[in-house]
């Protein structure tokens, strides 16, 4: 399976990016022979909209799996707009959560924020 | 003549400032940008007030001419569209209400849909023109209440009316979009390390806008004054100093508009905004472009 993930660098010593909208690339890795490919996140400078435009760069790319460590409410809409399934990293090393993920540890992730636009004001 | 009244936070006495100026002039309009927590209409207490609708438009698209082109996507600056699983999903919130991505569709899918999003309500007291932008619950943006607010403070200016725009706290885009048309930039500063800081966020504002400007420190103590350390340092004129005064506190926590009920305060404003009058009218003779 083919999944992608938010990464800090384009290089396989990289990261789990902490936001998804404003990560600085996408990782497709192919799960069952270890091949990845990078694919710069053009929504990271958004003035707004970020979440929005990042999801529908991982759509285009239709992965089995998003794996992310949160996800706010548009770009939520957007992915499951797409029916691809999202699940939560557990701390930010890229190996590790994706042996987790073949162990079918990872869980699915539920927790929407509400995002960060307002600067997290509550609406 | 247009004054904005701002600050780098809430709470610096931009209301109390700018009610009080209003009350004064003799030919005034007051008006509220601080759309998503208007207060001076607790002090004049408008009447024979008037209501209007603010609406913006979005998009709406007709799923059977759209053609999956994502012109509009791409358009969008805002991001306020995407295309996912043979649909166009619209984010109302984001949407900037240009209509581009209309222009763009080469298939006509896409109409606009209004809906209102605020109101501007118009009164007056004692003589004065009271303005107040509301933003409904749950809204994004107020720009368009601005908007709104500002055109019809012109009318009243082209009318001899001089105009004071209480502005939201902070530097955030609906500050830039208050203060756009002002003449003057009054500055409320607190005796403050917090207070000085906040006070150089909206003087650099003012400063790429290219808006003169000066400061009045409120809530004097006759201490150490960060706020004034800072004026002195960017040479930044000093138009006044209100002493902190628990009576004025409490007038103001009353709703009372200090300068209608105490000489003393009525004089203060009074010679205020004599010193902005001199001010504007200086900028006038330097900067004649303006």
């Amino acid at each position: 399976m083919i999944v992608m993930i938010p990464v800090v660098n384009d290089n396989a010593s990289t990261q789990v990016a902490a936001n998804f909208g404003r990560a600085s690339y996408f990782m497709l890795r192919d799960t069952a022979t270890g091949a990845m490919e990078f694919v710069k996140n053009s929504a990271a400078d958004s003035p707004g909209g970020a979440g929005i435009k990042a999801a529908q760069i991982v759509v285009d790319h239709s992965p089995g799996a998003l794996l992310v460590p949160q996800c706010g409410q548009n770009a939520a809409d957007v992915i499951r707009g797409a029916g691809i399934p999202m699940y939560q990293t557990q701390g930010f090393d890229l190996d590790k959560n994706l042996e987790a993920l073949i162990r079918g540890e990872l869980e699915v992730l539920t927790e929407i924020h509400s995002g960060f636009h307002d600067h997290g004001a509550v609406k | 003549m247009k004054v904005a009244v701002l600050s780098g936070k809430g709470g610096t006495g931009k209301t109390m400032v700018s009610v009080n100026l209003a009350s004064v002039s003799g030919c005034a309009a007051y008006v509220d940008c601080d759309v998503e927590e208007p207060n001076g209409h607790l002090f004049f207490r408008p009447t024979n007030q008037e209501e209007e609708s603010i609406m913006v438009r979005s998009p709406k698209v007709n799923d059977d001419l759209c053609s999956g082109c994502r012109k509009c996507v791409e358009f969008c600056r805002f991001n306020a569209l995407a295309y996912v699983g043979g649909k166009l999903l619209i984010f109302d919130d984001l949407c900037h209400s240009c209509g581009g991505c209309l222009l763009v569709c080469p298939e006509k899918a896409l109409t606009e849909v209004e809906k209102p999003m605020g109101k501007v309500q118009v009164g007056s007291s004692a003589g004065v023109e009271v303005l107040t932008g509301i933003l409904n619950l749950g809204e994004a943006s107020g720009i368009p209440i601005i908007h709104r607010l500002l055109k019809k403070g012109q009318n009243l200016e082209d009318q001899g009316r001089e105009i004071f725009v209480d502005c939201p706290p902070g530097t955030a885009c609906i500050v830039m979009e208050s203060i756009q048309d002002a003449d003057y930039c009054l500055l409320v500063a607190e005796p403050s390390v917090f207070g000085a800081h906040n006070l150089a966020m909206v003087h650099e504002l003012v400063t790429l806008l290219q808006k003169p400007c000066g400061v009045v420190l409120n809530k004097e103590m006759g201490e150490e004054n960060p706020s004034r350390d800072y004026c002195l340092e960017k040479n930044l004129p000093i138009l006044g100093e209100i002493p902190f005064d628990n009576r004025l506190g409490s007038l103001n926590s009353m709703g009372t508009i200090a300068a209608r009920v105490q000489d003393n305060y009525r004089q203060w404003f009074d010679s205020l905004l004599e010193t902005i009058r001199k001010e504007v009218g200086h900028e006038k003779i330097t900067h004649p472009q303006r």
